[in-house]
């Protein structure tokens, strides 16, 4: 499932060299009463690397990470994290990973520098090492003039990097952050994914989840999550790859009218507007996908021009949405 | 090492929370106050115009003298007169009147011969205003035999003669039959029932939302994600409110003593060891109840379904003897059972902790039983 991408985006580091497994997972199910949360989950993780978890919300993104801290037991399935069974070894994993949780869970009523003594002790940090890195902390991540604020009195943006402080303060070597930038502006979350790569490149295994795909984007490899089950999985490049020709974007001056044309054609799974143009995704099984938009379009009496185009995450996204819709469709009608 | 820093970090945090937490800071005060106030006033309220019914065989002057006495008081409104003391029992069994007055077809020849309690005061003690309200009744006298005269005045230049004239002592005119309360409560007894009783309800309360709080916040899944241990986070929780608790008991001491003349006879000392020991299974069972809550919310729901049988079946309400003996074994197993032992031994008979001490250890047999079900029972986990 994993491999290594050969093709290096510009937005993401180079990669560590590779030393083993950070997570290694294999048919990871959860249900909660008839809820299946997570279906069968395969996931690999190797050290050093930014994972993602893309996925939309109720995708069962929490609930895998939650299963990977040892929070949440597996129905099914078999999960190692840093070579320990989460099952029988949880204690022992809590000692080396952090946790960023999706909903913010330190102390609102203590301050910042008491929420981080508390983790700092807490995490067994030797009273010698605390002071130093408790300001190193607070310098890094901006929170110096807060020291004293109580944190519910924080910002956003503030609170998140308050909480990645508490969650990297005793150095794990596997990091989880549940939608870490939920909270924040573009800004803040641009800087935020500074930080991570930061992080990663101390040597620090981070599994993210985000359902923002500029961020998946960033990732080394990606696991796409959908209703619980594992969808697509890779570097981001080469999922957007295996699209291949599937992507046509349409210039016109009617977009409303070809849009409405585009939906009812055969072959075409979405269209998109994008400022003046149409963003369209073909169907897997046409051999000639410019063609197909180029025939549709003829058909209704419309003029536009039809190019190719680079397929994103954003596609990969929708075709892997719409695939699980038609087969979920096909097994009703049988 | 690791673990009594970890200990110590959760126990300065909850103090931190605590000393901002406004309301709970308000209600470890409010809540004895309150209680005590109203139970205490409710008992010791000075009441008067209870209806009144006498019955009254022996028709003499002496009879009318000490009906007329007794309506003087105004604690009593008479409201009929009965045939016998059969219908007055009924009517204070049907709620007609609260005080009936028995006054036998003897009683002149029983005053002249200067028996005590010629007459019967028929209470319903199952209002406990109504009893203590009667009590002055009670305490009425009869100037002496040689008394003739019929006004208030000569009765009271009579019982200073009867001073030096043993002949004319004076003499009390009721046998008091306090019915459905033989124990006969009142606030200076209800006060070391009331402080188990207030510890009670908030110590466990105080415990479960400790925890349930964190899980309503989320930080209890950053917190069991940590290395730090559930004993640790139980003992943490449990000592800070343990401090709550022993302010607690003080603020009621205090009150208890200030408004209703409640006596300290034995030592101060053995009662804050009762109590401590009472105050940390109340705690323990708050940390069981937390394991099973899920909001606060049924926290509270939890809370009262031990507070309700402690209360009903500790003594606090009922005579404990005078319970079935199943109701009573069950009584037994109740920490508040064995605080109203020991604190009303204390506070009231002036006994001492070598004297009562054999109640200290159920209540540390049921901190050990039931911290043990708490530890098996909290799960470092969400599920
Ligand atoms: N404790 C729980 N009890 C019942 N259902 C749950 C629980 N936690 C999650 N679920 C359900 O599992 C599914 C996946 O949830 P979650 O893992 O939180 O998704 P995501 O984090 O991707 O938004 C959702 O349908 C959610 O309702
Ligand atoms: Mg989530």
């Amino acid at each position: 499932m994993q491999q290594n991408p050969t093709l290096q985006d510009s937005k993401t580091p180079p990669l560590q060299p590779s030393n083993g497994l950070a997570i290694e997972a294999r048919g990871l199910s959860r249900r909660f009463g008839h809820v299946v949360a997570v279906d069968a989950l395969d996931l690999t993780v190797e050290r050093g690397r930014i994972h993602g978890f893309l996925g939309p919300n109720g995708s069962g993104k929490t609930t895998t990470l939650r299963m990977l801290c040892g929070l949440l037991r597996p129905s099914a399935g078999t999960a190692k994290v840093l070579g320990m069974d989460v099952a029988h070894a949880a204690e022992a994993i809590r000692r080396q990973i952090g946790y960023m949780t999706q909903r913010f869970s330190l102390y609102e009523d203590l301050t910042v520098i008491e929420n981080l003594e508390f983790v700092a002790v807490v995490q067994g940090l030797p009273a010698k090492k605390r002071r130093v890195r408790l300001d190193e902390l607070l310098g890094r991540y901006g929170l110096k003039d807060h020291r004293r604020q109580i944190v519910g009195t924080l910002s956003g943006g503030e609170k998140q990097r308050l909480a990645l402080s508490a969650a990297v303060l005793h150095e794990p070597k596997l990091l989880f952050l549940d939608e870490p930038t939920a909270a924040v502006d573009p800004q803040n979350r641009r800087d935020f994914w500074e930080t991570l790569f930061d992080i990663s490149d101390g040597g620090t295994t981070i599994l993210v989840s985000t359902h923002y795909m500029d961020e998946a984007e960033r990732c080394h490899s990606l696991s796409i999550l959908d209703v619980g089950k594992l969808a697509a999985s890779g570097p981001p490049r080469r999922l957007a790859e295996t699209l291949g020709q599937r992507v046509v974007e349409v210039e016109t001056a009617t977009p409303r009218e070809a849009q409405t044309a585009l939906h009812r054609a055969v072959g075409v799974l979405s269209v998109a507007q994008i400022g003046t143009h149409l963003h369209i995704l073909v169907d897997e099984d046409a051999s000639d996908p410019v063609g197909v938009v180029t025939t549709a379009l003829r058909d209704a009496g419309l003029k536009g021009q039809v190019t190719s185009a680079q397929p994103g995450l954003e596609d990969v996204f929708v075709a892997v949405t719409i695939a699980r819709r038609k087969r979920e469709a096909a097994r009703s009608a049988a | 090492m690791n673990s009594l820093r970890r200990l110590f970090a959760i126990m300065q945090k909850e103090f931190r929370q605590l000393k901002r937490d406004r309301v709970s800071f308000a209600m470890i005060v409010m809540i004895p106050l309150i209680q005590l106030t109203i139970f205490g006033y409710a008992i010791n309220t000075d009441v008067r115009h209870l209806r009144a019914a006498v019955s009254d065989e022996s028709r003499t002057d002496l009879s009318r003298e000490l009906i007329a006495m007794v309506a003087q008081t105004q604690v009593v409104d008479f409201v009929g007169t009965a045939s016998g003391p059969r219908e007055l029992e009924q009517w204070i069994k049907e709620g007609r009147v609260s005080v009936g007055i028995v006054i036998p077809f003897d009683y002149a020849r029983r005053v002249e011969r200067g028996e005590d309690q010629p007459a019967q005061l028929l209470v319903d003690g199952s209002d406990p205003i109504v009893g203590q309200a009667v009590m002055q009744l009670a305490q009425l006298r009869l100037p002496g035999v040689k008394a003739t005269a019929t006004s208030r005045n000569a009765a009271v230049e009579e019982r200073a003669t009867a001073m030096t004239s043993p002949v004319s002592r004076p003499i009390i005119p009721f046998e008091v039959r306090l019915d459905y309360n033989p124990e006969r409560i009142s606030a200076v007894s209800i006060v070391p029932g009331l402080l188990g009783v207030i510890l009670t309800m908030t110590m466990v309360l105080f415990t479960a939302v400790a925890i349930v709080r964190e899980r309503e916040r989320g930080t209890l899944e950053m917190l069991i994600t940590t290395p730090v241990r559930t004993a640790e986070l139980m003992i943490g929780k449990i000592v800070p409110c343990i401090g709550v608790g022993l302010v607690q008991i003080s603020i009621i001491l205090c009150l208890g003593v200030a408004l209703f003349h409640v006596p300290i006879r034995g030592s101060l000392v053995d009662l804050y060891i009762a109590g401590l020991a009472f105050i940390v299974a109340n705690l323990t069972m708050g940390l069981l109840n937390s394991t099973f809550a899920q909001n606060q919310f049924q926290a509270m729901q939890l809370t009262f379904f031990f507070f309700l049988p402690s209360i009903l079946l500790s003594g606090f309400m009922f005579p404990f003897d005078g319970m079935p003996v199943p109701a009573q074994w069950i009584g037994e197993l109740l920490p508040l059972t064995h605080f109203n032992r020991m604190s009303r031994g204390i506070l009231l008979r002036g006994a001492t902790l070598s004297e009562i001490g054999r109640d200290l250890w159920p209540l540390a047999a049921f901190f050990c039983v039931v911290m043990t079900a708490v530890l098996l029972r909290f799960r470092k986990r969400l599920d």
